[in-house]
């Protein structure tokens, strides 16, 4: 190999570890996982009856980890809730299921921005630590109505004072 | 005359693509162009109806014509184009085809051109209006699903013939390393054959009993997985044929060597490697598979950073030293002893130029973390036309600048090159143009796949605005390039006939007369290694598919 060659393998090679390696700290350490990873299943046909989804919505968590648990359906076209208010600071596990196709579940300006698939419940856990308003739209094409799926989180004031 | 061209001759100046293999280059070429203008018009229209300036007359729907957008450009075009290159570039440096392997390649050609045609009828109908990925379950008629077996499987008639014209090199001259472009255009090819299994099982044993009805519902998550492991490699059997020209066609065109032989090939097997087994990082915010194997996925992704490298290296290498031998002095000076006036080198370093921003971009996606930010936004619209859509692209019109002419038998006009040169300036500001501005909106969060919309008046969606019109700019400009490609290949192929036919540029390396590093041509071990990847990074994401119960899903047809 000539001697640039070498230099430059070398740096390009010793960066792309590097990367890697802070890639996996972020993933293990600070637990920046790949959202919605995982098996639950739900049946699309019966997403309303299912306990978890009967009323989309803020609901509060029993979860020791959490505030909240917020869910979301999705279908052609809409979200369910189309608007929703959450307190600032709130620690909050997302969970998002389809009754029909697939949907992407993107929150604007956040992090949130999950695919939703028929048979599995897509969840991701955030906190909302800044108030404001926040447009949700769907980011997989569903069908001639794809653009009409909206909904808007709003973070509020107060209402944070318990989550210490 | 279907001979073997002899080791010792492979630089000869009598070598060039022979007559009854040129038609068949030829056919796959007019639907390339064919494609262009079809696909461009739909892209240039696109960028005006999202940017909320035209409505479609006839109740043509937006996702129908975004379809036959991502259906004619990303497979039909580049289908056609590489299995024509292909065909040119081993008749080219193996050896003309036999009567049997170029049976292979017609047949292959009719498959792909009958199955084009039925899924262009599907679309224009309005019955696939479910884009190019076609996932489940939004349900397509049957008929598209068959369309595109049909077109898969005849790229595999096609390349089954190409194969064996290489295999026949092989053999007669055992012992002796198969020339440089008939080794990557195998390498291509048998990457290709693992790759298209999976998706091909997934639409004839999935998708088609599905749509017929015989079935009643669909194992979404798989459907998906076996789309990606053939998605991911889709873009490399989209660049490979690139690589080829900037490898072995582009220092020919400086009048110098290509840097190293060895290396190439070592690229181009890492490649094939690294092509199949990473498609779960375009699966990395989706449900049913679990973070490790995504993980894993991501790692194996960016080993294919290193061919890279080698690549970037020693093409820059071949510029300097050959800038270097016409005097060039300083550091940058060998910058200026390019033959900028000459569109058969302009084209493909223009690509090349697109390919450092292209490259980043992909780093940036496939970082777990990071592809959470710009996933299905306009952004990765943006990054695949600044890689498939301009280094892949102007590396193609570069290939037919010389291609044309040189099967027809006529010379590039003075003209016409500089035809070719608008036509690379153009693409490149319009491209550059539309794709920067898919960028930054992505960031701010514009969706992809989405028609005009105010989403209901919300602030954010007003800035995304601004950078529509900014596409639907540097979409005409596009579509100002496409009539100008579309006239000049009909020139180049029409105009009047020389004495002498174009050259097809081929380059002999700086260690051509070095043998190959030991393995890299043992076909057994390479595909031993193939698959041995693929199996590692699917076997288990994929058998959870099957054993955990996820109900499956109806089709539905919401257009
Ligand atoms: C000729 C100029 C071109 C223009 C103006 C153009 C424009 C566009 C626009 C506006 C979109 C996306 C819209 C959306 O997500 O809603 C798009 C999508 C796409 N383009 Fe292009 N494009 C051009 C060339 C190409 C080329 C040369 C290729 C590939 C060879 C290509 C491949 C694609 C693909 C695969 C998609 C995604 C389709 C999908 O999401 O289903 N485009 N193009
Ligand atoms: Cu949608
Ligand atoms: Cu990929």
């Amino acid at each position: 190999m000539h001697k640039f060659e070498k230099i430059w393998m070398s740096v390009g090679t010793g960066s792309l570890i590097i990367f890697l390696v802070i890639l996996g700290v972020s993933a293990v350490h600070a637990g920046h996982t790949p959202a919605a990873s995982g098996i639950e299943t739900i049946n699309p046909e019966y997403v309303r009856e299912d306990t978890r989804f009967a009323e989309p919505g803020l609901h509060e968590s029993e979860d020791e980890e959490f505030d909240y648990n917020l869910y979301f359906v999705a279908s052609a076209f809409s979200y369910e809730p189309s608007e929703v208010e959450i307190p600032q600071g709130s620690r909050v596990k997302v969970q998002v299921a389809t009754t029909d196709v697939v949907h992407g579940f993107q929150v604007v300006n956040t992090n949130i921005n999950m695919m939703v698939e028929p048979g599995l419940v897509s969840t991701y856990n955030t906190n909302f630590d800044t108030v404001g308003e926040y447009l949700i739209v769907c980011n997989e094409y569903c069908g001639v109505g794809h653009t009409d799926m909206t909904s808007t989180i709003k973070v509020v004031d107060g209402g944070a004072e318990d989550n210490e | 005359m279907s001979k073997n061209i002899h080791p010792d001759h492979l630089f000869s100046l009598n070598n060039r693509v022979d007559a009854k293999d040129g038609k068949l280059v030829l056919a796959n070429m007019i639907w390339v162009i064919f494609a262009l203008f079809i696909g461009g018009s739909a892209g240039m229209l696109q960028t005006f109806i999202r940017a909320g300036m035209f409505e479609l007359p006839f109740g043509i729907g937006y996702y129908q014509l975004l379809t036959l957008h991502g259906v004619i450009l990303a497979l039909v075009l580049t289908f056609f184009f590489i299995m024509g290159f292909q065909i040119a570039s081993l008749s080219r440096s193996a050896g003309a085809f036999n009567d049997k392997e170029r049976l292979l390649g017609w047949i292959g050609f009719w498959m792909m051109s009958a199955g084009t045609l039925v899924a262009a009828a599907m679309i224009a109908t309005n019955e696939a209006s479910v884009l190019y990925t076609f996932y489940a379950p939004l349900q397509a008629h049957a008929f598209y699903y068959i369309a595109l077996a049909v077109i898969i499987i005849g790229t595999w008639f096609s390349v089954a013939g190409q194969l064996m014209r290489y295999f026949r090199w092989r053999k007669e001259y055992k012992g002796h390393k198969t020339p440089l472009l008939s080794f990557m255009a195998s390498v291509n090819n048998v990457m290709w054959l693992v790759c298209t299994i999976g998706v091909s099982m997934s639409v004839i044993f999935q998708y088609i009993p599905w749509s017929l009805g015989i079935v009643e519902t669909i194992n979404v998550s798989l459907s998906r997985t076996l789309f990606w492991m053939f998605g991911h490699a889709l873009v490399y059997f989209w660049l490979l044929p690139a690589y080829m020209s900037w490898y072995v066609v582009v220092p020919k065109v400086l009048g110098t060597k290509g840097f190293s032989d060895n290396l190439a090939r070592m690229s181009f097997v890492l490649f094939l490697f690294f092509s199949i087994p990473v498609g779960i990082h375009h699966q990395l915010t989706e449900p049913g598979i679990d973070a490790f194997w995504k993980g894993l996925q991501v790692v194996l992704t960016f080993a294919v950073i290193v061919p890279s490298l080698m690549t970037a290296f020693s093409l820059f290498a071949v510029f300097e030293t050959h800038g270097r031998k016409l005097g060039a002095t300083g550091i940058l000076d060998w910058f200026k002893k390019l033959p900028w006036k000459d569109a058969r080198f302009v084209l493909p370093f223009l690509g090349m130029l697109f390919f450092i921003p292209g490259g980043i971009g992909g780093i940036i996606n496939a970082s777990g973390q990071m592809n959470q930010l710009v996933h299905n936004t306009i952004w990765v619209v943006g990054h695949f036309h600044i890689t498939v859509g301009a280094p892949v692209i102007l590396t193609y019109f570069g290939v037919m600048m010389f291609l044309l002419p040189h099967i027809t038998g006529r010379k590039i006009t003075k003209q016409l090159n500089n035809m070719g040169l608008y036509l690379g300036y153009t693409w490149t500001f319009g491209m550059g143009l539309m794709s920067a501005a898919m960028h930054f909106a992505g960031l701010r969060g514009a969706p992809r796949r989405s028609t005009f919309s105010e989403y209901g008046g919300a602030d954010i969606a007003q800035e995304w605005i601004t950078y529509q019109i900014l596409q639907a700019v540097g979409g005409t400009f596009l579509f100002v390039a496409i009539v100008i490609a579309v006239i000049l290949f009909i020139q180049l192929m029409t105009g009047p006939k020389t004495t002498e036919a174009e050259e097809f540029p081929v380059a002999s390396m700086m260690d051509q007369s070095v043998p190959t590093t030991k393995w890299v041509e043992n076909w057994r071990v390479l595909i031993i290694i193939t698959v041995f990847l693929l199996l590692i990074a699917y076997t288990m994401p994929i058998t959870q598919m099957f054993t955990e119960n996820i109900p499956g899903a109806k089709g539905f047809k919401l257009w």
